[in-house]
């Protein structure tokens, strides 16, 4: 409602939206796009989240051949089960009795989105992004992670065009499970290295 | 000269959990992004965008949200291929407001 | 070999490379913290498009190998107090890579 007695904002809150708005409407009348493809393309993303990678790590995790050409190919391995991740160039990375991977991206906020859908919102923070490659531990234990001593961490910043994800190790007390249900054990700050996934027994 | 957006290695707080779903908009502006830079209409590049918010300056970095950053790229970029004008958008911008959508 | 679309390797996994300590302006996808750094070639990603020209909406072509470079987290901070083995694994562009000894 205008207010005949205030100037019109030219910031403040809704700024950004309105601006979302009319650059919308606009690229829909020059027939760049149309709000079908908007609407689409918001429901894609919003169908993508963390369990498609846990998919991919529970496949992993009893198939041996498989865990190695996830090591191997991560775009290739995610392809063979029908994960479309249009060109993402995926890195999956092991954590193993000896290693522990984390995963960050310093400079701004890349994150295998086309397979793990939209980041949380601390991980493009500046406190994550400044702070886990210069003292890991210290932030996975506001994670609620503590490792053990003697395991070396590899923190992975995404700069370029790679794209990655942890495999965590398998918890104990899981032999004979469906993949369906070590599927459900996965967690997504598993998949970015600031979680480690708890003993099923 | 460090950039302001280079962040790592320098001091900050804790790590604040934050989680919060998108508002309708903030995933508009997404999706945006996805289509304008898909390979079959190719109007924007990634790296562009980011050079955009690199260049918003210390203080309205960290101001900002962050689709917020990424929509003032987006319009920067746009504006710089020459697919939308200031002008255009700032009319259709004071049409919202009018309409009571401010 | 290069072609006339992508740069020739000059690196393999476990050569030892220095990062260029070079400051430009500009969109770069080198992080402040690894110039002037020494680490070792963990992989050849392959050969991308450059972002600092990409960044203006040029072609970035040709495409400059990239590399994934592993640092030892203690020899990117002075005062590193966590464990002596971790690293830090960085993907860098070849034109800011330089041999080391």
């Amino acid at each position: 409602m205008n207010n005949p007695g205030k100037l019109p904002s030219g910031d403040g809150a809704g700024y950004y939206r309105r601006m979302q708005a009319a650059v919308e409407e606009l690229l829909i009348l020059k027939g760049v796009v149309t709000a079908d493809d908007v609407d689409r393309q918001v429901e894609a993303m919003a169908g993508r989240d963390y369990t498609r990678g846990a998919k991919m790590v529970a496949r992993a995790w009893v198939d041996p051949a498989y865990q190695a050409r996830v090591l191997a190919d991560g775009s290739a391995a995610a392809a063979e089960l029908g994960l479309e991740i249009g060109p993402l160039r995926l890195i999956v990375v092991a954590n193993t009795p000896e290693v522990h991977n984390v995963i960050v991206c310093t400079l701004c906020s890349c994150y295998p989105r086309m397979l793990l859908g939209i980041p949380p919102e601390w991980y493009k923070s500046r406190a994550y992004r400044s702070r886990v490659v210069r003292e890991p531990r210290a932030v996975l234990a506001e994670f609620g992670t503590r490792l053990p001593e003697h395991i070396r961490i590899r923190v992975h910043d995404s700069t370029a065009d790679m794209r990655y994800m942890v495999l965590p190790m398998r918890p104990t007390g899981t032999a004979g499970w469906s993949e369906e249900r070590l599927a459900s054990l996965v967690t997504r700050d598993a998949l970015i290295g600031v979680a480690q996934l708890p003993e099923a027994v | 000269m460090r950039s302001h957006h280079d962040l790592g290695g320098l001091p900050a707080g804790r790590v604040e959990r934050d989680e919060h779903d998108y508002a309708e908009w903030e995933q508009r502006v997404d999706a945006l992004m996805m289509l304008l830079s898909h390979k079959d209409r190719q109007l924007l590049k990634v790296d562009e965008l980011r050079r955009n918010i690199e260049a918003l300056g210390a203080e309205a970095y960290d101001r900002m949200r962050y689709y917020e950053r990424w929509m003032h790229a987006i319009v920067q970029v746009l504006i710089q291929r020459g697919v939308i004008t200031i002008d255009e958008l700032g009319r259709k911008m004071a049409e919202g407001v009018q309409d009571g959508n401010g | 070999m290069g072609t006339a679309e992508a740069a020739a390797p000059r690196f393999r996994a476990g050569d030892r490379v220095r990062v260029r300590a070079a400051y430009p302006p500009g969109h770069l996808r080198t992080p402040y913290y690894c110039r002037g750094r020494v680490g070792v070639v963990e992989r050849l990603c392959g050969a991308f498009a450059n972002p600092e020209e990409l960044a203006y909406n040029r072609s970035g072509l040709p495409a400059q190998p990239l590399y994934r470079v592993r640092f030892r987290t203690a020899d990117l901070w002075p005062d590193y107090a966590e464990n002596r083995e971790d690293v830090v694994e960085i993907e860098i562009y070849q034109h800011w890579l330089e041999q080391a000894a």
